[in-house]
């Protein structure tokens, strides 16, 4: 991206030592303990782990929702350590599309409603808009009920509506935590396969945070695996 | 985030919890409206106080005396003087100066002499003063029978009810459209032949100097005259509340009749004294346009070298009286809105705390810190807003209440209806921009608070 023409395009992800310890009665934990990690651009990685791993931890320094006590996160030759509080909103809201395990969508809102949020957030022409909200929408396979509630969808449906909405500024990186451990398992594989799919058709770089090995390894390219806080092994998927 | 979606966002948010909000934004036109109410209380008092002294014609008048009279009248002022029979006199000259001053409306001498009304054989005595066309204004012709005068020098009187009465107790009224004659002295110029010329000369009504043939001498006769006049309106009550004589007249001509009637005064006395034979004036009244211009006027009189008198004095303890009462209403009405204050606070903060979880996805989808501030400030000024807009519509209606109430009062105690409650335009927009500036500030503290709510902590599956 801000790399010169004749060298390699910079990774989509590169950690380096990346450290993140918490103050915990009059302890501190170390969370990520010196993670260096290299992610290629369009790659699907998953990271695996037992909880307390510090995999979810890793993933929100890869989102910018948290700052690393010490080492830097790259993402497209930009050091996120390095950037101030409002440029880490941006680099959320336009480069990074999140999917967490609870779903966390608005109640509140329509689906149409949560998904033009973040344009809400990118300052999206109006005009605009509606035309991108289908657009997301159809890319998760929604088409019905748009003028529904969250409660009123299956779990399945409601993680494809917060799919849509991670996509609806067109990130380049899709960071998803535990996005099948509230579904059933058959579900759980078509939110996979609708990602894979996302991935490929986008050229979208995901990192998925999961504990299910089996299924990682039908899915993602790369296995990472980690333990307390640190980089175990990693393995590729044939 | 754009503007729309800002207040898009806020307004919904604030649906979300009708009641709550809803009692907020009551709590907020409660303060508004006991602000509004107190804050325009003290401004229908302020202008009824204006209105009344206004309406009794003494604000935006001077009057002028000579300092060669009235000596010991002021004595710091004399003691300045060193010679006050050197003084300039009111005079001809002296009142056209005057006209000419700027913001000036009238000049009009002091005309009171002694005079009789005939009418049906019978004379009643009164005093006789001329009133100048302007004195319309004043409050004691808003209850006018009859009309009044046509014009400055028209032959027509108007008579105070007593006199009225006087004249006709069965039916005071039915004098007005009659013609009455007034009989009065009029001045007349001496001539220096007077002791031969042999023309009829009121006994002792000649005032000169001891020796005819002196140079020095000067002097007037003064002669019976009659004037018919019709009588066109009847008032209960003397304009200018008769401050500005000091024995109460009875029977209003017009002030240029009256001069060119030439009738004579207690004061053609006194210009006698000085010699020179010019018309001179005890008293003038100057008029002037706008109340608050009289200092200006009376300065300029000053350097001209006469004595002024005005009621600015009293207006303006009265300005610091009103500024002292409104100041008092606002912080009393603003109690309440204190108190709404800590609502709007306490609301916020609970919604901060409810809403912990979608500040945090907010921000995960890319959300600033500042866009939650802004946020929660939009929702502040909302409920700001419309809390504003209820209180106005409380205040009116609590204002309406008290007028209502009391134009009951004052009918009971026989006294005309008056507006003591004056919503102006400029408190209605200043009361919502207050309530949403006050709205705002509540909303400082739980805005930041959701700013800096941290995102892991919140989005951490439970």
């Amino acid at each position: 991206m801000n790399s010169l023409p004749s060298s390699k395009p910079a990774p989509a992800v590169r950690t380096s030592d990346v450290c993140r310890y918490y103050p915990m009665g009059g302890g501190i934990i170390r969370a990520v303990d010196g993670i260096s990690l290299t992610i290629e651009r369009g790659e699907f990685v998953a990271l695996l782990g037992q909880s307390g791993s510090g995999k979810s931890t890793l993933l929100n320094l890869l989102a910018g929702l948290d700052r690393p006590s010490s080492g830097s996160v790259m993402v497209q030759g930009r050091d996120l350590a390095k950037m101030s509080s409002e440029e880490l909103a941006a680099y959320r809201r336009n480069d990074v599309g999140m999917v967490f395990q609870a779903f966390h969508l608005i109640p509140s809102m329509t689906i149409t409603e949560n998904v033009e949020l973040p344009m809400r957030f990118a300052e999206v022409d109006r005009a605009e808009r509606g035309e991108r909200v289908r657009e997301s929408l159809e890319q998760v396979g929604l088409g019905k009920r748009l003028e529904h509630r969250p409660s009123e969808l299956s779990g399945g449906e409601q993680q494809r509506v917060s799919l849509a909405r991670a996509l609806a500024n067109r990130p380049s990186l899709l960071l998803a935590d535990e996005p099948t451990g509230n579904l059933d398992s058959r579900t759980g594989e078509d939110i996979l396969n609708l990602i894979r799919d996302l991935s490929l058709s986008l050229g979208m770089t995901v990192v998925m945070v999961t504990h299910e090995r089996a299924l990682a390894e039908r899915f993602a390219q790369r296995l990472v695996f980690l333990a307390d806080g640190k980089l175990l092994s990693q393995e590729a998927v044939a | 985030m754009k503007g729309y979606d800002l207040f898009e966002l806020a307004v919904r948010n604030l649906r979300q919890s009708k009641l709550r909000n809803g009692l907020t934004t009551v709590g907020i036109s409660v303060g508004v409206a006991s602000l509004v109410a107190m804050l325009s209380l003290g401004v229908g008092l302020q202008q009824l106080a204006t209105r009344r002294l206004a309406g009794s014609g003494m604000f935006d008048t001077v009057f002028v005396t000579s300092k060669q009279d009235f000596r010991g009248f002021d004595r710091e002022d004399d003691q300045k003087t060193e010679h006050p029979e050197n003084a300039p006199v009111l005079d001809e000259p002296a009142r056209g100066a005057m006209t000419h001053l700027q913001y000036v409306t009238e000049v009009e001498p002091e005309i009171r002499v002694m005079g009789e009304v005939v009418s049906g054989g019978q004379t009643h005595f009164g005093f006789v003063t001329g009133l100048p066309m302007s004195a319309r204004e004043n409050e004691a012709f808003d209850n006018l029978q009859g009309k009044f005068f046509s014009g400055p020098s028209a032959e027509e009187v108007i008579l105070l009810n007593d006199f009225a009465k006087e004249i006709d107790p069965k039916d005071p009224k039915g004098l007005i459209g009659q013609e009455v004659t007034l009989r009065y002295g009029e001045r007349q110029a001496l001539a220096p032949d007077s002791e031969s010329a042999g023309r009829p000369q009121l006994s002792g009504g000649a005032v000169g100097g001891s020796n005819p043939t002196s140079g020095d001498d000067f002097g007037f006769s003064v002669v019976r005259k009659t004037q018919k006049l019709k009588v066109v309106g009847i008032i209960e009550e003397e304009p200018y509340g008769g401050m500005r004589t000091v024995s109460r007249g009875r029977i209003f001509l017009p002030v240029d009749l009256t001069e060119k009637l030439n009738m004579a005064q207690f004061t053609d006395m006194r210009s006698s004294l000085r010699g020179g034979g010019g018309k001179t004036y005890m008293t003038l009244t100057v008029r002037v346009k706008d109340p608050a211009k009289v200092a200006q006027v009376q300065d300029a009189i000053n350097k001209m070298g006469f004595r002024t008198f005005s009621v600015l004095d009293a207006t303006k303890s009265l300005r610091r009286f009103f500024t002292v009462l409104d100041l008092f209403l606002g912080i009393f009405g603003s109690l309440a809105l204190a108190v709404a204050t800590l609502a709007i606070i306490n609301t916020l903060v609970m919604a901060v705390l409810e809403r912990r979880r979608e500040i945090g996805v907010m921000k995960a989808i890319g959300a600033s810190d500042g866009d939650v501030k802004r946020l929660f400030f939009a929702e502040a000024g909302a409920m700001g807003f419309f809390g504003g807009l209820l209180g106005i519509a409380l205040g009116f209606a609590i204002g309406k209440a008290i007028n209502v109430g009391t134009g009951i009062y004052l009918h009971r105690h026989q006294l005309p209806a008056e507006a003591v409650w004056i919503l102006p335009p400029w408190l209605i927009g200043a009361a919502i921009a207050f309530s949403i500036v006050v709205s705002l500030l509540a909303g400082l503290y739980p805005a930041s608070r959701a700013a800096k709510l941290d995102p892991v902590q919140t989005l951490k599956y439970e």
